[in-house]
């Protein structure tokens, strides 16, 4: 695997899947939270999990982010078993979640120094990854103001900036848009899709059908199950993806 | 520097930091402790005659006697704050930070207890500080030699936090905590009077008392103020370390699903 540029790196002639999941199921008690899901996200791709609320999302990011395990099922991140090596696994994610994770009495510097070292960055070598990802998100000039006073769109720019600290392959969000107006909706959106562009897998969990583009990956899941999987623009076929998402996910 | 290291000093400054920034907290810990020892212990020093019994070689105060229970004290109340602020964390998702790190999961708890407890014995040193303004002092050498039994009681109480907070399912079921951990750990112990004289007025309560780990960490305390060594308190206070630090880590363990298990 050539390090520099994972996202282009070949094995056996084929493109190495960024994020496998594989007979994936989850149960709180007796109810089912995720039935034998199954998908890849090839490298370098963007792929929307669109669902309603309680389709299972937040349960399928607590799994990828090794939050909570499930004994059956497999999930490889960038070819690393979660479940083998979840030290491996976890240093090529990285992880917006859904709840805003910043300490609202620091800085945006002090955030993202407190992330680098939580992945065994320090000193300079830090603090330039550390530029790098604010640069990256338009994010510089706040970089010396207390969390609390951002306004939401600025809170979502600084935990993606930090999601981005070290360098990972695969970038999960979670609703990363709850709450935002449409302005700084379409700024995250926008600048996720060009993370993707530049070779980072991309999982973006949504229940906002206006956020997927038509060229998208897109995995639709309701109740526990993947109901849909494909290009955007096939799901959709003739009509808008907001009408054809509510009448697959209605109520039968 | 290697990522451990950095990481154990990122997550001991940000519980610095947090504690600064709480300066109620502080406040109250210092207090506490204070209220009881210049306006409780005064009111029971007629109360109560103390023989002498080791570590002490005369007759002592009973302000003096009450010292190493109320070091014990601070570090039991303050264990049970580093476990609030986890549930808290857990709640508000910083927790979730911490816990997808490529650090080992146990790794990063032991910064989290080890950071929790060096704010301990710091409180601890103040409160000695100011005790020994109102002329209520150790010997000299024993502000060192308690140091060791500080970090000992101290990790012991953090890990029963770290504990309780994989246990608690829910900021609001804290109070519990209060009424059925930290009451009945304090009042059940040798902070407060010597256990023969618990065991005038009931054997029963003295055996109690005589399990209680936090008995064993104030008298690891006590006699480490004397310069001396208490090798069974160490010993129970280890043993009790051990179980409650393999339990936490249990009851972090991701297969248990603890971080959420209200998931949606």
């Amino acid at each position: 695997m050539d390090p520099k540029r994972p996202g282009t790196s070949f094995s056996n002639g084929a493109v190495m899947a960024g994020l496998r999941v594989s007979n994936l199921s989850y149960n709180f008690g007796a109810k089912p939270a995720l039935q034998d899901i199954s998908f890849d996200v090839d490298r370098g791709q963007f792929c929307a999990l669109l669902g309603p609320n309680g389709a299972g999302k937040s349960t399928l990011f607590n799994l990828l982010t090794r939050l909570f395990t499930s004994p059956t099922g497999r999930i490889e991140i960038d070819g690393q078993d979660l479940a083998k090596n979840p030290r491996a696994a976890l240093a090529r994610l990285g992880i917006v979640f859904q709840q805003t994770t910043l300490d609202l009495d620091l800085t945006v510097r002090q955030n993202l120094r407190y992330f680098a070292a939580l992945h065994g960055l320090s000193g300079r070598a830090a603090d330039l990854r550390i530029d790098a990802a604010l640069e990256r998100l338009d994010m510089k000039p706040r970089a010396a103001e207390k969390a609390r006073t951002l306004n939401g769109g600025h809170k979502r720019r600084a935990e993606i900036a930090r999601a981005l600290i070290h360098k990972p392959l695969v970038l999960l969000l979670d609703e990363p848009t709850a709450g935002l107006d449409a302005a700084a909706r379409q700024a995250i959106t926008g600048h996720v899709h060009d993370l993707s562009a530049e070779g980072t897998t991309v999982l973006w969990a949504t229940h906002l059908t206006d956020e997927v583009r038509p060229d998208d990956r897109l995995i639709i899941l309701h109740q526990s199950r993947i109901l849909a999987d494909g290009l955007a623009a096939d799901i959709s076929g003739d009509q808008p993806l907001a009408d054809r998402f509510l009448s697959l996910t209605a109520p039968a | 520097m290697s990522p451990y290291l950095t990481s154990l000093r990122a997550i001991s400054q940000r519980e610095a930091l947090r504690f600064v920034h709480q300066r109620e907290r502080f406040v109250a810990a210092l207090v506490r402790p204070l209220v009881w020892l210049l306006v409780f212990a005064a009111g029971f020093r007629a109360a109560l005659g103390l023989s002498i019994i080791p570590p002490y070689q005369t007759y002592i105060t009973y302000e003096t006697y009450i010292v190493p229970g109320l070091c014990g004290m601070i570090l039991l109340f303050n264990g049970m704050q580093s476990s609030l602020s986890l549930v808290y964390d857990r709640e508000m998702g910083s927790m979730k930070l911490l816990l997808t790190s490529p650090l080992p999961r146990w790794w990063l708890l032991l910064c989290k207890l080890l950071g929790a407890t060096a704010i301990s014995i710091l409180q601890v040193y103040a409160f000695l500080l100011i005790a020994a303004l109102f002329d209520i002092r150790m010997p000299s050498l024993g502000y060192v030699t308690v140091l060791p039994a500080l970090i000992v009681a101290g990790l012991m109480l953090g890990a029963l936090g770290l504990l309780l907070s994989s246990l608690i399912k829910q900021l609001e079921n804290f109070a519990g905590v209060m009424n059925f951990v930290i009451f009945p750990m304090f009042f059940l112990s040798s902070a407060l009077y010597p256990l023969w004289k618990m065991a005038e007025s009931s054997q029963l309560l003295h055996d109690v008392c005589a399990v209680n780990p936090f008995t064993h960490g104030v008298e690891l305390i006590r006699f480490a103020l004397y310069g001396q060594f208490n090798p069974s308190a160490l010993l129970w206070t280890l043993v009790a370390t051990a179980v409650f630090t393999a339990a936490a880590l249990w009851g972090y363990d991701p297969a248990r699903g603890a971080i959420q298990r209200r998931g949606s």
